[in-house]
């Protein structure tokens, strides 16, 4: 038996022993998703089991070194896992902004302590993140922004205003970026981390078309933030929030992977029926889902090629800007559908049946995977300038 | 199959990667477009070049299919699409396609002395071969009407197939009928090995609109022994599979260099072409569509690849992945041509520019083993809608 055998073997074995028949059912809502922190709760027993275990052993984080709370799997053993976690359809034990975004911006850019110390609560869970990055006045332009943190000898005094801060209202440390120059456009930003719960911050939930509020206003005035707590260099943060762009575009480009186990269309033929032949009862639809699956399941596989050529370093850099724009415009087509298929069901706002207007809350949620992290046209001029090359793109 | 080759990446190796180097290296030097516009200008009946598939043996394509007990290369269909590819981007006119990959793929199938009877000669860059499988204008393999009685030791055919592509010019037709059973069942369907001089077989060939010359075969009571047929008798559906599982994928990764060729071409135009003072490349409007299409053509690549290595592991899920790829690969690559002709403008329309010879092969290319829309209706049979 090969290593990589041996390691499947023990990986399933390991996940038979720790996780819970429980966690291995589709995420019903929100409290299903575990996001730790400091003032977190479990919804169950089961909640809690599987996370504990996989804390201890470093499976929140499986690819990451030991010293940082990760298990230092390889990206073959982390593929392995992957595979043994999709096939029982197991949660993740703990979704973070901190494992997805932070962590491997902090993984390059951070000095050893900082990795040790921050990475480890990321890990464990510890400490929930929010990432400071919009401004009401930069969006798509987002080099323009306008935060000022000024020097104090030992620390910035940050002034400012932060928007489409997601979960801002429940974070406990925010990695922001913060003016420390106000002469330089790109070069005159820096990478900061600090805690929310420093005298001058405020959030404000901001209500969406989903009638939910995952997104707040952040505001600062006068908020201290110690000089140990910069990422990278002085003025040079725009390269860490590159590098971390990259990161958010592939985690929302997920999103296009719905929840990796049914067909669209095998969904929605439970709801509408079959006709004599067998077919969905509802051609134009089934047409539509069956071009959808295909598309779906074609993206998958670009998924997959492009995590393993990423960790072979294979890929061209701004391929995460082109998974992003995929994804996410698949993501969208996918609930356009699930409304279809649904009808005048999928219009119920609050009832139980319709699990509190969970369908159509859902696609008006979809509809910022496109806008959030880059717009679809953003990444569309990136690909063709840093791709393609086109010129004066 | 190892856990080995279960793990591996969806990438090309460095043994894939060398081969297409290699492929690349040749079928640009060797058969580029020119070749392709030659061919076509002299009106060749064949529709390929026999000294050009004679080079096609020398390079060790012709039989890299065929195991290597068998006097073959012992590859797969990854390979097989990594040679594929650098014809769809050159439109190299070969038999490469129909012979060393679905024909091969069925005669893998085949008893010891059927293999020992065609194989060599198409390693060796002298035997093709032709595939007669469709009996109207669409792809419908299920719908076989195509008879084939017992008749004293053998059997007798009778019907007609279409679309056999280079079906005039081939030493043997695989030849799909019906020896029990109706139209629409899978059960009761042989494959037969048909030779050229077989009596009672007449091939009427026509021009394509790519150039390739394919056939309409009329089968009137044409004997064939029992030793004709490619595996069991009343079990050809299993057969019929394996080719088409190699003649779809290597057609979606003939697509992909199809595609991949007209959109590279288009991209270059973009960055040479003026109008109104500055490149058309810097116009947003076509720099969009140009990165929309670039997406779609290596999301497209992924999904062939990912079938490839599917059938090569012998993996249950990879019919289901077959045909997302050479629908995936059809859609992709008919936006490539459609936008490519758009983007050159009035030049697109053009015999003398080669854009066009790329819209006319992906055309051909859809529809042989089944298109897009085929292989779609497909997807959603097979997830249970």
């Amino acid at each position: 038996m090969s290593d990589l055998d041996s390691f499947r073997a023990e990986t399933r074995d390991w996940l038979e022993a720790n996780c819970p028949a429980e966690m291995r059912e589709p995420v019903r809502d929100e409290r299903d998703v575990f996001w730790g922190g400091r003032n977190t709760e479990f919804r169950n027993d089961a909640q809690k089991q599987w996370f504990e275990a996989c804390a201890a052993k470093g499976y929140t984080v499986p690819e990451w070194p030991k010293v940082y709370g990760g298990a230092g799997l390889s990206p073959a053993e982390g593929k392995v896992l992957r595979e043994e976690m999709a096939r029982i359809k197991a949660r993740p034990p703990l979704s973070s902004f901190g494992i997805w975004m932070l962590g491997p911006a902090l993984l390059k850019f951070g000095t050893e302590e900082q990795k040790r110390h921050y990475l480890n609560d990321i890990a464990k869970g510890k400490i929930r993140w929010c990432q400071g990055y919009s401004e009401p006045g930069s969006g798509s332009d987002l080099v323009s922004l306008q935060t000022y943190g000024e020097d104090k000898g030992d620390h910035w005094v940050v002034n400012g205003s932060k928007i489409w801060t997601s979960y801002a209202d429940k974070a406990d440390w925010i990695f922001c970026l913060v003016r420390t120059d106000k002469t330089d456009k790109y070069r005159g930003i820096s990478f900061l981390l600090f805690d929310m719960a420093s005298e001058g911050v405020s959030t404000k939930p901001i209500l969406l078309i989903s009638g939910n509020s995952p997104f707040c206003e952040t505001f600062f005035d006068d908020v201290k933030v110690p000089k140990e707590q910069i990422v990278g260099d002085l003025n040079r943060g725009w390269d860490v929030a590159k590098y971390l762009l990259g990161h958010e575009r592939e985690m929302i480009s997920g999103g296009g992977l719905g929840d990796g186990s049914l067909s669209l269309g095998s969904k929605l033929v439970t709801a509408l029926g079959k006709d004599a032949m067998g077919r969905m009862d509802e051609p134009i639809l089934r047409a539509q889902a069956a071009e959808f699956d295909v598309d779906a399941i074609a993206y998958k596989a670009m998924s997959e090629r492009f995590v393993d050529e990423m960790k072979a370093g294979k890929n061209h850099p701004a391929t995460p800007n082109m998974m992003k724009y995929a994804g996410t415009e698949l993501n969208k087509r996918r609930h356009e559908l699930v409304m279809a298929g649904g009808g005048s069901d999928a219009l119920e706002w609050e009832s139980e049946a319709s699990d509190g207007g969970a369908k159509a809350r859902g696609w008006l949620r979809t509809k910022g995977n496109s806008i959030e992290g880059g717009t679809s046209e953003v990444m569309l001029n990136v690909i063709s300038k840093r791709i393609l090359e086109l010129p004066g793109a | 199959m190892t856990k080995e080759e279960k793990d591996m990446p969806l990438y090309l190796d460095d043994d894939q990667s060398m081969l297409r180097d290699s492929a690349r290296e040749f079928m640009k030097g060797e058969a580029p477009v020119a070749h392709f516009r030659e061919f076509r200008d002299k009106d060749c009946k064949d529709g390929f070049s026999h000294g050009l598939w004679k080079q096609f043996a020398e390079m060790g394509f012709t039989g890299m299919l065929i195991r290597e007990e068998d006097g073959g290369l012992g590859m797969g269909n990854v390979e097989a699409g990594v040679v594929l590819e650098e014809i769809g981007r050159n439109l190299t006119p070969s038999p490469f396609l129909t012979t060393s990959v679905a024909g091969v793929a069925a005669l893998n199938e085949a008893g010891k002395d059927m293999r020992d009877r065609w194989f060599p000669g198409i390693v060796a860059g002298d035997t093709v071969l032709a595939l007669a499988i469709d009996e109207g204008a669409k792809h419908r393999p299920a719908d076989i009407a195509m008879t084939a009685e017992r008749a004293g030791n053998g059997f007798r055919l009778n019907g007609k197939k279409q679309f056999v592509v280079q079906g005039a010019s081939a030493d043997m037709i695989i030849v799909a009928a019906r020896t029990a059973g109706s139209a629409g069942e899978k059960d009761g369907l042989t494959l037969f090995a048909v030779e050229k001089d077989a009596s009672g077989m007449t091939a009427d060939s026509a021009r394509l609109v790519d150039s390739a010359m394919a056939a309409h075969v009329a089968f009137d009571n044409v004997e064939v022994t029992a030793d004709a047929v490619i595996g069991e008798v009343d079990q050809g559906w299993a057969v019929l599979e394996k080719m088409l599982g190699a003649g779809r994928t290597g057609a979606a990764s003939e697509t992909i260099g199809v595609g991949s060729g007209a959109m590279d071409m288009t991209i270059d135009y973009l960055k040479q072409r003026k109008q109104f003072g500055q490149l058309i490349g810097e116009f947003q409007a076509l720099q969009h569509r140009a990165a929309h299409l670039y997406s779609e053509i290596e999301i497209a690549r992924s999904a062939v690849l990912k079938a490839q290595q599917l059938l090569d592991e012998g993996d249950a899920g990879a019919p289901l992945m077959v045909s997302v790829a050479k629908a995936k690969a059809g859609r992709a690559t008919n936006l490539a041509v459609r936008e490519g002709v758009q983007m050159h403008g009035g030049i697109g329309m053009t015999d003398e520019y080669d854009i066009g010879l790329y819209m006319k092969r992906d055309r051909a290319l859809s529809e042989f083993f089944g298109d897009a829309n085929y292989h779609t209706n497909l997807v959603a049979e097979m997830n249970g809608y």
